[in-house]
């Protein structure tokens, strides 16, 4: 059984929901990414989302496009992002570690080379923004062949027929985006997201994770009582832009920590 | 033989083309494309684009034989496709009436651009004041201040012009922040994207909007030479103009040559010549060739032109690459500065600094062939934006 379905199956046996906090590999900086991934779980984070740094990343809004900007300033790439995850398997057999980027980065390196690589060093989800599910049959295949789960967005202009289709293809959980538009937006409507996660729920048996939208322990705990797992973004990244070197690591503890009480807050809805 | 049917029904050109967008924007690619198909062989939305086309472009543009030129050089004759004279001076005013068109049988009331030169945002905002649109233009805050004049111009026209800070502030992130705002604003937003590449449908509808350039052509050239030419020229930045010059063309066998941007030479890494030097990859919603590191970034180009400044390219030039189809070549930016200053001289004609790439290719293919051969050149702009650029180039300073 796969780690992120190791970590969903006891969180349901105790009634709890995931945190799944993201950060971007090489932000602040490289050398500082594994004492950041640790603190993470130390705070309460079920699954570690890792963005992978992308000259263009399209479908993110102003903070995680910072970020990636901070981490390309490094020269941080695919390989090193793996490297990370290497690194932080030393001391952490555990918590699940889900890479989140762009197509190109994995393009470059080829899909067997990066996914055997990618298993190598303890990476257990891949979600790839600008693979759709129709133009990842051949990528699932190699993701599938090296047991890394494909993770796969939905969104609320998803349609019923494209549900079933992602259904087939997701592993692990799947992500639904909660708003339209870019990461960090605000305005989250939360009976949107109950109704369409109902709708969901009749098409998808694994765990569904909500994201977009979720910046204080208000609406984490809200999403905690809809969703099998809540997703932090632009609010931690932001978090990491703001503080002092010195300072980030105890920032973004206190920050994940709140939320995780605000998430384990939430009654044992589904 | 075999007919050209490509893109496939999910945009492949071969292995290019497609829709690699995330899932937020699925819904509203797909609503265009079952609209574009719904309209594409409509009579009365065609007639209305002839019409728009004939009265408010301008068009027929005509094909014009550089006779003074093709003497100085001594060699095949160039004949020049006057795009320029179209209205508001470039070939992009075809594709940006036909969206705007389509936008409007959408229902939608906001159309939003984005723009390396400056051409198609002046164009989208044309269309956007001809028709009565909220019109957004995204372009890269390096090319707001390359690119002046037409941002004066296309506040005149009422649209709202948002320089972009991220990334190299150029034509790439003006897309990404354009892709970004329509999965924002999605219900009564239009994109209109002005060349063909992107996510299908737009390769094919933008090749299919400026495919009039090459169907005017087949007729000029039977009409006026009795005959068609022997090599067809175009520069190629996302490649729209050259894609309709070429597109009705390719189920014959005559000579398609697109031409890139070399900028400061292949070798100095300072360049746009995707075909050239590239890798394939996906970006902007496509698989296609792109100028990239070995670890997959983006990289920054170079072009004198703004225009072909641009590390993609449409897929469909990918393809006719691969097929061999089509043949792409280099030229710098000091070759094009030559041959635009060449066809001011001899011709009295003031190209845009993109078009005079493919100005420059012919300069150096026409010596080569025997005087009864034709080359029939895409003049896709007018250079009238470009002064800045070629007087800076020259030393001069207003």
């Amino acid at each position: 059984m796969s780690r992120i379905t190791t970590v969903f199956d006891k969180l349901r046996q105790q009634k709890r929901k995931a945190l799944i906090p993201f950060i971007t590999a090489g932000d602040p900086e490289p050398a500082m990414m594994t004492s950041l991934m640790h603190e993470l779980v130390k705070a309460g984070a079920d699954i570690i989302e890792l963005g992978v740094p992308f000259s263009d990343p399209m479908a993110d809004g102003p903070s995680i496009q910072r970020a990636s900007e901070r981490a390309l300033k490094h020269h941080v790439c695919l390989k090193d992002v793996l490297t990370m995850v290497e690194d932080f398997r030393k001391n952490n057999q555990s918590t699940p570690v889900v890479l989140m980027g762009y197509a190109n980065p994995i393009e470059a390196m080829g899909y067997e080379t990066f996914a055997a690589r990618a298993k190598e060093c303890g990476v257990d989800g891949v979600l790839t923004v600008d693979y759709p599910p129709e133009e990842s049959a051949e990528w699932v295949k190699y993701l599938r062949r090296h047991k890394i789960d494909a993770i796969f967005l939905l969104s609320p202009t998803t349609p019923q027929a494209r549900i079933a289709h992602v259904a087939q293809l997701a592993q692990g959980y799947v992500y639904y985006v909660s708003l339209k538009g870019v990461t960090g937006s605000l305005n989250l409507d939360l009976r949107d997201v109950a109704n369409k996660l109902a709708q969901l729920r009749s098409h998808i048996s694994i765990p569904i994770g909500v994201g977009f939208g979720i910046r204080d322990r208000t609406t984490a705990k809200a999403v905690a009582e809809l969703a099998d797992a809540v997703v932090v973004g632009s609010r931690i990244v932001e978090e990491i832009e703001k503080s002092a070197k010195t300072e980030v690591l105890s920032n973004v503890y206190r920050l994940v920590k709140s939320l995780r009480t605000a998430v384990d807050e939430a009654g044992p809805a589904h | 033989m075999k007919i050209y049917d490509l893109p496939d029904s999910q945009g492949h050109f071969g292995p290019y083309g497609g829709v690699f967008v995330a899932e937020t924007l699925i819904a509203a690619l797909e609503d265009l494309r079952v609209q574009y198909e719904r309209y594409r062989n409509d009579a009365d939305f065609l007639a209305e684009f002839a019409y728009e086309l004939k009265h408010y472009v301008g068009r027929p543009s005509p094909i014009y034989h550089a006779k003074r030129w093709s003497e100085h050089l001594g060699g095949a004759q160039i004949l020049l496709k006057r795009e320029d004279l179209n209205h508001t001076g470039a070939h992009k005013i075809n594709n940006a009436i036909g969206q705007a068109l389509l936008a409007r049988r959408m229902g939608k009331s906001r159309i939003i651009a984005e723009t390396g030169a400056g051409q198609h945002g002046v164009a989208s905002a044309t269309v956007a004041a001809r028709y009565g649109m909220q019109c957004v233009v995204y372009m890269g805050s390096t090319d707001v201040q390359r690119q002046a004049a037409n941002v004066y111009r296309m506040k005149l026209l009422g649209a709202t012009v948002v320089p972009v800070e991220s990334g190299s502030r150029t034509l790439k992130d003006a897309l990404n922040e354009a892709m970004r705002d329509w999965v924002t604003n999605v219900e009564d937003t239009f994109y209109i994207i002005g060349t063909v590449a992107g996510p299908h449908p737009y390769p094919m509808m933008v090749r299919d909007f400026q495919a009039i350039i090459g169907r005017e052509s087949i007729l000029q050239m039977q009409e006026e030479y009795g005959r068609q030419p022997d090599v067809l020229i175009a520069c190629v930045g996302g490649g729209s103009n050259a894609i309709g010059l070429f597109y009705p063309y390719i189920d014959s066998d005559i000579r398609m040559v697109g031409v890139e941007a070399a900028g400061l030479g292949i070798e100095s890494g300072q360049h746009a010549a995707t075909l050239t030097s590239g890798k394939p990859g996906v970006l902007h919603g496509n698989r296609t060739y792109l100028i990239q590191d070995e670890n997959g970034q983006i990289v920054e180009t170079h072009s004198i032109s703004a225009g072909l400044d641009y590390p993609g390219v449409g897929p469909e030039h990918a393809w006719l690459k691969d097929s061999n189809r089509a043949e792409y070549v280099g030229i710098t930016d000091a070759e094009a500065l030559e041959a635009f200053h060449s066809l001011c001289h001899y011709e009295g004609i003031i190209p845009a600094l993109e078009s005079s790439h493919a100005l420059a290719y012919a300069a150096r293919l026409a010596p080569t062939l025997s005087r009864n051969k034709l080359l029939l050149v895409n003049l896709s702009g007018r250079g009238d934006k470009d002064m800045a650029t070629v007087a800076q180039a020259s030393g001069i300073t207003f």
